[in-house]
């Protein structure tokens, strides 16, 4: 009993910390992105800001799908640990390579060329490596404890994200900005290959999953996974409730939690650069222990409901937590309740471009009740007599949140974080349990990696979108809230909340 | 079978109705948006005062072009995939059946 104990563990913990490897890998090209597109993608070089837009888009959502395809099917018919170290291998040495590889400076076109190849082979592995740990650690899990240990898996994501924040800040902090922008942002690309041989070291040491071995030695493996996966009806139209009633939502809402969040509190809410950072990774640390209780609950409770109540939450609740946001950074209604305690002395510039003339003012201002921000006044006149009239524009930024007003923020980041850790905790034992063991590394990896890559890939993308049509910056949020509620649907309806009673025999599954 | 399962079976296969037509809407909003977009790249390519803003304008067209052809292409097999699970919605494919009752209790 101790040893199947201390044994699960250590699958949990070898399949964990690879795929926390693999999301560490995959966002620091995400968080060094302005960096790197300077360092490879020069905007003034036509093909090469082109190429960038590529290495940012196709590793997302062409890539990852594929990848899914590639290595699920080579898990079903090789085995479970052999597929998720090669994943890992491709991951770190891709990532490893990009923090090697010279400037557009130094070579030119090939540069970007290189880089949007090793993101390319990124985007591949982690199609690849998700479906395999949740895979391996689920068919090592006893039937009533599975939600219980693959939700480990998914506490990677968030920690993958968190690490990568926290290394960049950590080498920036001791460097300098100008040194980081110069050399020190490859730092954290090259940590990736010692993080990597630690794991693959681990995984090495790793047996096959006994399902898939018991599959192999009676010569039950599929020779043809894909075929079977979305040729055949049975699990066609699984595959296809996976996806419309469980990971579209599911991405809408991680994404929207985490990735929207931020980018909604940093540049639409003008929150300054650290402190947009802290408030959201502190919100995730505190969520994250709720990964493996809601997936601990999941086996207790189904998962089925505990999956789509985090989404209906995410429906209900997103416009006034946003509404919220803006609310608490409205300077012009915040400087009504509140006098100015300090403000820094006012520094005039005055720039002519296209015969116009733009003077800014730029002040630092401090409120008495702790609201501190950068006002910048622009007043534009144009200097030919037919131009536009002139017109002053003033701007808020760099704004900085009293202490009250900063641990709101935590919390309501804090909260979307929970919705995450209900529809993402107890998601890989669902999936799972959804496919039969043959064919299960291929079926669930795809639905995983559209709903993850695709649909909530795109939330930053639709959202801004939505944003620029309506004028409305509440409105780029109709983006999730419509998918989460349409898969909210389909969820309730179509899905049953029994989960399998035996991860072996499930073929007939879920109705 | 109790009134209540045939009720969610009935709406079910109603709503499947519902999933195959959401499908090619989606299409249309994503191709609209998508030639709304290259019209105001045109648009913005037209409105440019001097070379350099000439190629960084053109240089956001060939971009928004991308980003909405990698779009639509991704899009397209998921919006077929979706017409197929409403047309096993309506076949009653997804339906409850004593059997499934049965086995899983």
């Amino acid at each position: 009993m101790k040893d199947s104990q201390s044994s699960i563990w250590r699958v949990i913990s070898a399949s964990s910390v690879g795929t926390l490897i693999e999301w560490y890998d995959f966002y620091i090209f995400g968080s060094l992105a302005t960096i790197i597109s300077k360092q490879f993608f020069p905007a003034n070089a036509g093909t090469s800001a082109l190429l960038s837009t590529l290495a940012i888009f196709a590793a997302g959502f062409i890539v990852r799908p594929f990848g899914a395809l590639v290595f699920g099917r080579l898990g079903d018919i090789v085995g479970r640990k052999y597929t998720f170290l090669l994943t890992l291998i491709l991951m770190g040495g891709s990532t490893f390579a990009i923090g090697l590889v010279p400037g557009y400076a130094s070579i030119g076109f090939a540069a970007p060329l290189i880089v949007l190849a090793l993101r390319l082979i990124q985007g591949l592995a982690l199609g690849g490596e998700y479906g395999g740990a949740a895979t391996y650690v689920a068919e090592h899990s006893p039937e009533n404890k599975r939600g219980f240990y693959t939700s480990w898996i998914q506490t990677t994501a968030s920690l993958g994200l968190v690490i990568s924040l926290i290394v960049i800040m950590v080498v920036r902090e001791n460097l300098g900005p100008e040194k980081f922008a110069d050399y020190g942002w490859r730092i954290p690309f090259l940590i990736s290959a010692i993080l990597v041989i630690i794991s693959v070291y681990i995984r090495m040491r790793m047996k096959e999953s006994p399902l898939f071995s018991k599959l192999k030695s009676e010569g039950k493996t599929s020779s043809n996974p894909l075929k079977e996966s979305f040729s055949h009806k049975l699990n066609l139209k699984m595959v296809l409730l996976a996806l419309f009633g469980a990971t579209m939502g599911q991405g809408v809402i991680w994404y929207t939690g985490q990735f929207y969040a931020q980018s909604f509190i940093e540049n639409t809410c003008k929150i300054n650069f650290d402190d947009s950072r802290w408030i959201v990774l502190v919100a995730i640390l505190f969520a994250t222990p709720f990964f493996i209780f809601f997936g601990w609950l999941s086996d207790k409770a189904g998962r089925k409901w505990i999956m789509l109540t985090g989404m209906l939450l995410g429906v209900v609740t997103y416009m006034p937590i946003y509404k919220s946001f803006l609310d608490n950074t409205n300077v012009a209604e915040i400087a009504k309740t509140s006098a100015v305690k300090t403000s820094s002395t006012p520094v005039t510039n005055t720039a002519a471009d296209n015969n116009i003339a733009v003077t800014t003012t730029t002040q630092t201002i401090m409120l008495d009740n702790g609201f501190g921000y950068k006002q910048t006044i622009s007043d534009t006149t144009s200097l030919d007599a037919a131009g536009q009239p002139p017109h002053t524009r003033t701007t808020y930024t760099e704004k900085k949140l009293p202490p009250g007003t900063y641990w709101w923020f935590v919390f309501l980041v804090f909260v979307q974080v929970l919705y995450v850790t209900m529809v993402y905790g107890p998601i890989a034992a669902f999936l799972v349990e959804l496919f039969p063991t043959r064919i299960r590394y291929t079926s669930m990896s795809l639905p995983y990696h559209i709903g993850n890559g695709v649909f909530g890939g795109l939330v930053p993308f639709l959202s801004t979108l939505i944003i620029t049509y309506s004028g409305s910056q509440l409105a780029g949020l109709w983006y999730p809230i419509i998918v989460a509620a349409v898969c909210f649907i389909i969820g309730a309806l179509y899905l049953s909340a029994r989960h399998a009673a035996d991860v072996m025999n499930n073929e007939k599954i879920y109705l | 079978m109790t009134f209540l399962q045939n009720l969610l079976n009935a709406t079910r296969r109603l709503l499947g109705i519902a999933w195959v037509l959401l499908a090619p809407f989606c299409i249309y909003l994503i191709v609209s948006n998508a030639l709304k977009a290259f019209d105001k790249a045109d648009k913005a390519i037209a409105a440019a005062a001097s070379d350099t803003a000439k190629a960084a304008a053109e240089a956001a067209k060939t971009n928004t072009m991308l980003q909405w052809g990698i779009i639509i292409i991704i899009f397209l097999p998921i919006a077929i995939g979706l017409v197929i699970f409403g047309k096993y919605a309506m076949a009653g494919e997804y339906n409850t059946t004593l059997a499934a009752k049965n086995k899983t209790a």
